[in-house]
């Protein structure tokens, strides 16, 4: 059984030409209409598992944060239905309920209360709350003396006291300095570990394609995309470049994963390969390789100034690394006649780890804002296999050397201090900072 | 919870949420005895300052008694007991009207059972009345007053009174989003109410015609009077007095679950 099966809901709001039409027509159950429609949901069906989380992506209006409020069940559908198995929290504001006159404590317990808890189980995650929002002496001080920081990271963490079988974010995870930030998604991510269903409204691509394992996009109360979040977010990437420009959509399937490609083709990419450094096609590097990704580029209108680039991500949609002409300060400023051709590599060294990666292609116009001429995402798939490095842990091989020591190992001169803040003192920091490193 | 109170409707959510509902009911008062020496005394001496007010005016200052009455803090009983009971009434209707606008932001960001709403209503209202009902009670066993055993028979007349006004509290706070006029409206409707029942003067000092319209038509009046017969005659209240009460109250808390449930998805949409 699915934790949340939402069958077919719609939602209208209404608007009135005065209170008086809104009261009869309510009381009357809708016989008598006085009412100015405007949809926000035009039937939405979505099932969810236990420990699924969903990424919901779309314009403002597009209506995300009214789904939301749906699963929350702090606004009702007007057709269609609704079943939740479970108990669902939510982030769609943080602090509501709160007091600044009470302190952080107080207000922490009053958020456990609106969470519907016991008495009894309170006290303990109280503690919990306080140790995980770092206030230190400041929970004991009321709220109005608080940094908005400070405040919201008390939020987060009341908020987040107790792992939901559902939860719905919005927006909300943006809390506090890096530091918290880190710590919050860390949260967020162990409650879906654990089995949670979280819903995710963001705006922030990377938030989605490392929290969710689906993403949707929702446009004008229709859900118009459904499926995996790299995919999902390509496709939006490409939405919102044609509606800059009323561009071309074209995704198509190559290499076993969806392709997303869009762009006015003035110049258009006719061939992507990867070639070892013999010139060889390949699709298999060692760790350390270098691979040349080459893309042959047609030209369509001579009048434009190419800006060619790539960039290269891991299995999970994670950027791992891009660059383009560009950047590397190559200009490409021949004067190419309609139908001519030429190509542009990029030799890259793979410091990366074991595993499956795709290669986006771009070329985009230099001179008009990098408005897109061709652009495909997860072009290519190549495999990188972790030969002849020793293993490690994380993305990729960073060159470490390692070495140990007796002793503390912490310098304890105090005339070298001294000394130190003297050339500080004086100006000399670079002489300091070359012997010390 | 066993299964039994799990039947009651709405008592499952209210149990969970009991911890809210009470934290809720008290804020106010907290807030008010924050950064305060006396803190949660205050209140009490409020009560207090009252009641004695009450009875020195009227016992020592202007002596006034009830008619056919020769207990001489017998007016001064009449009129407390009609001001505390008077005053849960009026306050629980006043306060259910802002219900919505003043938790908009809860009932739009969280997820939690709107019943709780009206019930947070009825406890901190209650808790002020048990306060003032406490200081009372106190001062009517000093001076050797307090009734016997009818006094249970408040229970019931309490029962009735408060489903009235929280279904009207309720039925009037969901139109008073739609119409900011019905607040208004009611803060005078409750001043001329208060006065067409026997409160400060006594039934018998009106014209019969008004007496019985009033005894009649104003639920409070006999409410109200039940309350004086077990204050001041130590009788338990009649049932058959209150059987049209009963059935008032039911219909009322019908009328308002049926307009809550019908006109709160628009409420929704409009806070």
């Amino acid at each position: 059984m699915p934790l949340i099966s939402i069958q077919n809901i719609t939602k209208k709001y209404h608007t009135y030409n005065s209170d008086w039409d809104r009261f009869l027509e309510a009381i009357t159950n809708g016989w008598i209409r006085r009412r100015h429609e405007h949809w926000i949901l035009k039937g939405i069906s979505l099932d969810a598992e236990p420990g699924e989380s969903i990424g919901i992506i779309g314009y403002n209006g597009a209506g995300k944060s009214t789904l939301l409020k749906i699963v929350l069940g702090v606004s009702t559908p007007d057709t269609g239905t609704i079943a939740i198995n479970g108990r669902v929290a939510g982030l769609l504001e943080l602090g509501v309920g709160f007091h600044p006159e009470f302190t952080g404590r107080e207000n922490a317990v009053i958020s456990c209360q609106l969470l519907g808890l016991a008495p009894d189980e309170i006290p303990p995650l109280v503690e919990e709350i306080k140790e995980f929002s770092e206030l230190g002496e400041y929970f004991d001080e009321p709220m109005r003396t608080y940094s908005t920081g400070m405040a919201m990271r008390l939020a987060f963490s009341s908020s987040t006291a107790v792992r939901p079988e559902i939860l719905v974010v919005d927006e909300a995870l943006a809390v506090g300095d890096a530091y918290f930030q880190h710590k919050s998604m860390a949260r967020i991510r162990r409650f879906r570990e654990a089995g949670t269903t979280l819903f995710l409204v963001s705006h922030d691509p990377t938030a989605i394609k490392n929290l969710c394992d689906r993403a949707i996009i929702l446009e004008e109360g229709v859900m118009i995309r459904d499926g995996r979040p790299d995919e999902v977010l390509d496709y939006y990437q490409a939405m919102v470049n044609r509606r800059k420009k009323d561009e071309e959509i074209r995704q198509f399937h190559g290499d076993g994963v969806v392709v997303t490609r869009s762009g006015d083709a003035r110049m258009e990419i006719t061939a992507i390969q990867i070639l070892d450094m013999d010139g060889k096609p390949a699709r298999v590097f060692k760790t350390g390789e270098t691979a040349r990704i080459r893309q042959t580029i047609t030209c369509n209108d001579p009048h434009v100034r190419p800006n060619v680039g790539i960039m290269i991500r891991d299995r999970l949609g994670n950027h791992i690394y891009g660059t383009n002409t560009h950047l590397k300060k190559v200009a490409i400023d021949d004067r190419f006649e309609v139908g001519s051709q030429f190509h542009v590599d990029f030799d890259v060294q793979m410091l990366l780890g074991g595993g499956s990666y795709n290669v986006s292609v771009a070329v985009v116009d230099d001179a008009l804002h990098s408005s897109h001429l061709d652009w495909i995402d997860q072009a290519v798939v190549f495999q990188v296999m972790p030969d002849g490095v020793p293993d490690y842990a994380g993305l990729t091989p960073l060159q470490a050397r390692l070495s140990y020591g007796l002793g503390p190992g912490i310098e304890r001169d105090p005339e070298h201090e001294t000394e130190r803040v003297a050339q500080h003192g004086a100006g000399r920091r670079a002489d300091r900072v070359e012997a010390g490193d | 919870m066993n299964a039994a109170i799990a039947k009651v409707p709405f008592a499952a959510p209210l149990w969970q949420y009991r911890a809210f509902i009470w934290s809720a009911a008290t804020r106010e008062m907290r807030l008010q005895s924050m950064n305060s020496v006396l803190g949660w005394l205050w209140p009490v001496i409020n009560a207090a300052a009252l009641i004695l007010l009450y009875m020195t005016l009227f016992v020592e200052v202007l002596k006034s008694r009830l008619p056919g009455s020769d207990d001489s803090m017998s007016y001064a009983i009449y009129l407390c007991i009609g001001i505390i009971n008077w005053t849960y009434f009026s306050n629980t209707i006043l306060r259910s009207l802002n219900i919505f606008g003043e938790n908009a932001m809860l009932l739009k960001k969280a997820g939690f059972p709107k019943i709780t709403l009206p019930v947070v209503v009825i406890v901190s209202q209650g808790v002020q009345f048990a306060i003032m009902m406490g200081v009372f009670a106190a001062l009517l066993v000093v001076t050797g007053r307090i009734p016997g055993w009818p006094l249970l028979g408040m229970i019931p007349l309490l029962i009735i009174q408060q489903t009235i006004a929280i279904s009207l509290g309720i039925l009037l706070g969901t139109l008073n989003v739609f119409f900011r006029d019905v607040g208004q409206a009611v803060g005078i409707i409750l001043t001329f109410w208060f006065w067409l029942t026997p409160i400060v003067y006594p039934l018998s000092i009106l014209p019969p015609g008004v007496a019985s319209f009033v005894t009649n038509w104003n639920p409070m009046t006999r409410i109200i009077d039940g309350y004086h017969n077990i204050f001041l005659n130590d009788l338990r209240p009649h049932t058959s007095d209150f059987i049209g009460h009963v059935v008032l109250a039911l219909v009322l808390s019908g009328l308002a679950y049926f307009c809550f449930k019908r006109l709160y998805s628009a409420v929704q949409d409009y806070l």
